[in-house]
């Protein structure tokens, strides 16, 4: 019988190589961002909208966003688990986090397309 | 042979270095990563949502947020964020390449967390000369 705390270190692979997937995303977003605010710098709120109500800048920022929000929750919840050592507060940091993160999601969602 | 005698272990000195200028540049980068990070995850995010909020929701939020950036006190604040952003980007950069086993070699892991560490501040301070 293995016995671990539901907030152990136990989602090992998986974690790590999301975490690097979503910072190739960011990376990709990060580049892109810039060389359209250096190449076609947006001249005012016109052009601010337009630039995020494409079918292409759209998704792409929510996958951007998403990309953050995933790529946080493991970065947070490694400090968590390596400076708080109790099972209950940590866990209760853990679930706190992770509600934090779900409505910046949804919130991301409700800016984009609202 | 006398029997082993039941002393209590040893003290053993214990080194702990928290002053972070003794860090090897490596450890300086690590420690920054994770300051950043979780800067960022503190208030830069929830920050960057609500002005992408306000600026797409009207005109007049759009330029509220223009004007604030354009105050100096506000310029400051944002290339503290801007640091984090880069630090955070260049060492992961530099964590990736050292997942596919690139300059992996002691010498060139050092030179390359040197590079990161000038590369945060050189483009924050490029950033910062064209905000101003």
């Amino acid at each position: 019988m293995v016995k671990q705390a539901p907030v152990g270190a136990h989602y090992g692979l998986r974690d790590w190589l999301l975490q690097r997937i979503t910072a190739v995303i960011m990376v990709v977003f990060t580049l892109f961002f810039a060389g359209v605010l250096i190449g076609c710098p947006p001249q005012g709120w016109a052009d601010w909208k337009q630039l995020f109500s494409g079918n292409f800048v759209r998704p792409l920022t929510l996958l951007f966003i998403a990309s953050v929000l995933y790529h946080a929750w493991i970065g947070v919840r490694d400090i968590w688990m390596d400076y708080v050592k109790g099972t209950a507060l940590r866990l209760g940091l853990q679930a706190v986090t992770a509600v934090v993160l779900i409505f910046y999601f949804i919130w991301s969602v409700a800016i984009l397309w609202g | 042979m006398s029997p082993p005698t039941a002393q209590p272990p040893r003290q053993r000195p214990k080194y702990y270095d928290l002053n972070l200028l003794n860090l090897p540049a490596p450890g300086l980068l690590s420690i920054f990563h994770r300051i950043s990070g979780a800067v960022m995850f503190l208030v830069l995010i929830p920050l960057l949502l609500f002005m992408l909020q306000q600026s797409l929701q009207s005109e007049a939020g759009f330029q509220q947020w223009k004007s604030w950036l354009s105050h100096p006190l506000c310029k400051l604040i944002a290339l503290g964020f801007i640091w984090s952003y880069l630090h955070h980007f260049f060492a992961g950069i530099r964590y990736l390449l050292l997942d596919v086993h690139w300059g992996i070699k002691k010498e060139s892991a050092q030179a390359s967390a040197k590079a990161v560490l000038v590369l945060g501040v050189l483009g924050t301070a490029l950033i910062g000369a064209w905000l101003w």
